[in-house]
């Protein structure tokens, strides 16, 4: 017994992270399919399972901290466990536990070396993400980040005989290492020249306003490369198409949310200051962001592009709420601080179970069909009825629905600007409103994306070919959608519990916290500051419905004659109807491409009457490539050109560099 | 929760399902008489619905149980909806569960059920019709939302029943914010309940259709469910309405004497409501469907605005 009372959480957690080591390097020994998934993939999900219980009992608990003997000489590992790293550790663990049950169904097909490596990269991947959220020095963070982007990079790459998905995985590493290095830079300023690289020394160091402003911008640029930040963005809608289903739903649900980590642990921990333009900062690029997302998410063709899309409007929600809570912790009003940090916290715990829910289900489809293209889908309902329900849950989340999760949080961001209070300059009072409606518009064309994504896959009449042969999801893939379809109706429906993990966070990083104020009524109803002000209970508006719809259906029963017969479709009395008279996905987009048309970079190519065969293509491009990527691009091979010219590939030039070198050197050191 | 309010709560939620159709009846025949038409008489949607609950439904084959299933939904949702706004007494039991932003998610939730039921059936009329329901939503679901945020941000409450107590309370205050608010929401009305200049709800044409569009395909008691919907979400915008801009008469938490007056205080607002919407609809046309993300822009922005002018203005 007395060994069981002194684990500590670390202690769990870093055997979790140990015991996914051992799986990786065991996947890359058994290499057989059979094994593989029946065996470790559920192994690692209950790994999983662990590390969100030992992350859940150490939420609110006291801080744990351990030092390992690894690393270099005098550079021990500093590890440590508070409230914020345990609440992603949730995150991590719960949703992880999900994606890793359906891959055990997933990844069947696979040829067993392949699945082998795939596997020991998964797990790696798993670890380090783990780790990054235990880290407590620099040098730490950035072994365990870099061990994550390495590890993503060749899941990305899993099928890399394909030029596009090696040219993805080329554009996934190049942020991902820009973002790196203005990390490094940003952990290099906060050490203020002591040389000791342990975020304690950095949380006790005291940074001026201009170096402390230097540290966020750097530590937002790079964990914002890492997030999928507008203009940082353009990796995310080429590397989640080329990953497999599972890799998609583990870097969106649960990667992303590191920097979200990242940006939260520098901010609110590691600088002793923050300025009140920063939240400005933040809660402008996220609304940006936000928008930006949701409107290239609407114009897509490929389900994994917009759901890569989705993504980034998320994270820009994410932001939004950081923003929020930065700009009202500066000004001290701490109660609605808390509000948006819990919001925000809230958001990030909600779309690792959506996304994941959704990029899992695309798996699905594509395992089915063999086909990404949303123009080539349709009536996915009739053969796979039970995937089609999980998705529907995931979908319906995401667009911000009540009674499901997505709404909880958004209404909770919602009240933290209606609540704010008010602030002493009054253009900041006049960007609260603005931002409000933004945000409020974001959330609105969420629904549009998704009637688009659910209704053209799952709805209506195949488009081309036929899904008849298309089978249902096997029992590893219900476990898995099931899991992460559970959390998302019972983080909807129990809003006070989620509330209540997530108050010793808000403490830590604010100072304040929302639980005893969002339970003051019991659990039933949320209320964030007091029950007058604004109230919501998820569980009885779900059970109205259902009483509504039970009612209704009876009473309609009752009275009615039941009589029902199946005939063809109506459709206005045209007798010539054939599926392709659907919208497509470019057709249902068509609108929002109409009314934002200067956001995207439009090419068209219209058949003229006399085409023998007529091809329509249309095309919504990424200005930002055009403006802010290419530019840089030609710059950089402008420069290398000139640099060039110094390399004549003769050792004695080279030999005459080395020597002009040192005696410079020599006139400077002198 | 007490007794008298539980009592209260399912007095309205039946009264407004009665009363729904009437109010629609009430519109087609101020119309009428606006048209110099004679008219089909304000009880006619009532014979409607009786007319559709006889027939055989008719399901097309392809048909998938979320398109059984929705009109339920749908109906269970407006049912909710126009339940919960505060429209005779402010009491209602059920308000501390549902605010104002709840109860626009209880619309964008009806709004994506009935866009999928119309995708299910793969036609071309149905999938146009989500489309432009969506295309509507869009803009309509915020300009609704900010029309709430400056109501709310007046009464300091997201709370249906404290925004309708503090407005109603006030001294007659001419707040500028809610004037741009009022305009805004007609707008949203207009959009929402697919009536003209937006959706014309009398027609079956290609050009011009939203609403129609999505529920071609339904018959018998599921058309009949929908069309009872259509009549309580018109219900509950009119008293969403009359609860925000017109709230004076409602009776108070407890007094039980001023609920007759109220009673008759709504019926009257109902009807100048009904009357004023007819001539609304009779005068303006029906515009181009590329028109329509101006019109509903332009109340986002009137919403937006107001809200801003609440916020610098502080009234």
């Amino acid at each position: 017994m007395t060994v069981v009372t002194s684990l500590l959480p670390i202690d769990v957690t870093l055997g979790v992270i140990a015991y996914w080591l051992l799986l990786a390097f065991a996947g890359l020994l058994l290499q057989n399919t059979r094994t593989l998934t029946r065996v470790i993939f559920p192994a690692g999900a209950g790994g999983a399972l662990v590390l969100a219980a030992a992350a859940l009992s150490s939420l609110g608990g006291p801080v744990n901290v351990a030092v390992l003997p690894l690393g270099l000489p005098d550079l021990p590992f500093h590890l440590r466990m508070d409230s914020l790293s345990a609440f992603f550790m949730l995150l991590l663990g719960a949703a992880s536990i999900g994606i890793s049950l359906y891959s055990a169904g997933y990844f069947r097909d696979y040829a067993g070396n392949k699945l082998g490596l795939l596997c020991f990269e998964y797990h790696i991947f798993l670890a380090s993400m783990a780790l990054v959220f235990l880290a407590d020095d620099a040098y730490l963070f950035m072994v365990a980040w870099e061990a994550m982007a390495l590890s993503s990079y060749f899941l990305v790459t899993t099928n890399h005989n394909i030029p596009d998905t090696r040219r993805a995985g080329f554009i996934y590493l190049l942020i991902a290492h820009v973002g790196a290095i203005a990390i490094l830079m940003s952990f290099g300023v906060m050490q203020g020249g002591h040389g000791d690289y342990t975020f304690a020394t950095m949380r006790s160091a005291h940074l001026t306003e201009f170096w402390a402003s230097v540290t966020f911008l750097l530590a937002l640029f790079g964990f914002g490369a890492k997030a999928g930040i507008v203009p940082l963005h353009v990796w995310l809608p080429e590397a989640h198409p080329a990953a497999p289903s599972p890799i998609s739903a583990m870097m969106s649900g649960i990667m992303l949310k590191t920097a979200i980590y990242g940006i939260l642990r520098v901010t609110f921990d590691l600088i002793d200051v923050q300025l009140w333009w920063w939240g400005v900062l933040a809660l402008t690029l996220g609304l940006i962001t936000a928008l930006f997302g949701v409107i290239f998410a609407a114009v897509q063709t490929d389900m994994k592009r917009l759901l890569a899309y989705s993504s980034i409007e998320n994270i820009g929600i994410i932001l939004v709420g950081i923003g929020l809570a930065i700009t009202f912790h500066v000004f001290h009003k701490d109660a609605v601080a808390a509000l948006a940090l819990t919001a925000t916290l809230y958001h990030a715990l909600n779309h690792a179970f959506m996304k994941g829910l959704l990029f899992l289900g695309t798996g699905s489809v594509l395992h089915a069909t063999g086909e990404r293209k949303l123009g080539k889908l349709g009536g996915l309902i009739h053969p796979m009825p039970k995937l089609a329900l999980l998705v529907l849950v995931g979908a319906l989340a995401i667009a911000g629905l009540p009674p499901l999760n997505g709404f909880v949080s958004e209404w909770l961001m919602l009240q933290a600007f209606l609540l704010s209070p008010g602030l002493p300059h009054s253009y900041l009072n006049m960007l609260i409103p603005i931002a409000a409606a933004a945000l409020v518009l974001a959330s609105a064309l969420a629904g549009y994306v998704m009637v688009k994504f659910y209704g053209v896959i799952f709805l209506g009449q195949p488009r081309e070919g036929k899904f008849e042969d298309a089978h249902d999801i096997g029992i590893w893939e219900r476990l898995g959608l099931g899991w992460l379809a559970l959390g998302c109706i019972l983080l909807g429906i129990f809003p006070v519990f989620v509330i209540l993990l997530i108050d010793p966070v808000t403490q830590l990083m604010v100072g304040h916290t929302l639980g005893n104020s969002a339970a003051q009524t019991g659990w039933l109803w949320l209320t964030p500051l007091e029950p007058g002000r604004a109230s919501y209970s998820p569980l009885i508006l779900f059970l109205i419905i259902i009483v509504g719809v039970i009612f209704t259906m009876l009473a309609v029963k009752k009275f009615y004659h039941g009589r029902l017969r199946h005939g063809p479709a109506w459709d206005c009395g045209f007798p010539e109807q054939t599926a392709r008279m659907q919208d497509t996905a470019e057709g249902f987009g068509q609108p929002i491409r109409q009314i934002f048309e200067p956001f995207f970079g439009v090419t068209r190519i219209v058949p003229t009457p006399f085409d023998k065969h007529p091809h329509y293509r249309g095309e919504s491009r990424d200005r930002i490539w055009d403006y802010a990527y290419l530019p840089i691009a030609s710059i950089t091979e402008k420069l290398s050109a000139l640099i060039g010219r110094l390399q004549h590939g003769r050792i004695h030039i080279y030999l005459l560099y080395s020597f002009l070198t040192l005696l410079a050197l020599l006139a400077f050191v002198r | 929760m007490n007794i008298s309010g539980i009592f209260l709560q399912l007095f309205q939620n039946t009264l407004v399902v009665l009363i729904a159709p009437l109010l629609v009846g009430w519109v087609n025949q101020c119309r009428a008489w606006l048209q110099n038409r004679t008219g089909p008489g304000i009880l006619r949607p009532y014979l409607n619905l009786f007319k559709l609950f006889q027939k055989d439904a008719v399901l097309a084959h392809n048909a998938s149980p979320l398109f059984r299933f929705h009109p339920y939904i749908l109906f269970a949702c407006m049912w909710l909806a126009a339940s919960l706004v505060p429209v005779i007494a402010t009491d209602l039991p059920l308000s501390p569960s549902v605010d104002v932003i709840v109860l626009v998610g209880i619309f964008a939730l009806a709004r994506v059920f009935i866009s999928l039921a119309a995708m299910d059936i793969g036609t071309s009329f149905g999938t146009l019709g989500a489309r432009r329901e969506m295309l509507v939503g869009f803009l309509a679901e915020p300009a609704l939302l900010m029309v709430f945020f400056t109501a709310a941000a007046i009464s300091h409450s997201t709370s249906l029943s404290t925004i309708v107590e503090t407005l109603a309370h006030k001294q007659f205050v001419l707040h500028p914010s809610l004037a741009f608010a009022a305009i805004a929401f007609i707008m949203v009305l207009l959009a929402e309940n697919a009536r003209i200049p937006v959706d014309n709800p009398s027609t079956h044409l290609e050009l011009t259709m939203i609403h129609e569009a999505m529920i071609l395909e339904y018959s018998a008691r599921h058309l009949a469910l929908i069309e009872w919907a259509s009549a309580l979400k018109l219900l509950a915008f009119s008293t969403i309405g009359i609860a925000l801009f017109l709230p004076w008469g409602i009776a108070e938490a407890g007094n039980w004497g001023a609920i007759p007056l109220a009673l008759v205080a709504l019926f009257l607002k109902l009807v100048a409501a009904g009357a004023g919407l007819a001539l609304l609809e009779t005068v303006s046309a029906k515009m181009r469907i590329f028109r329509v993300p101006e019109f509903m822009g332009t109340a986002f922005l009137l919403a937006v605005l107001g809200l801003l002018v609440h916020f610098l203005h502080g009234s």
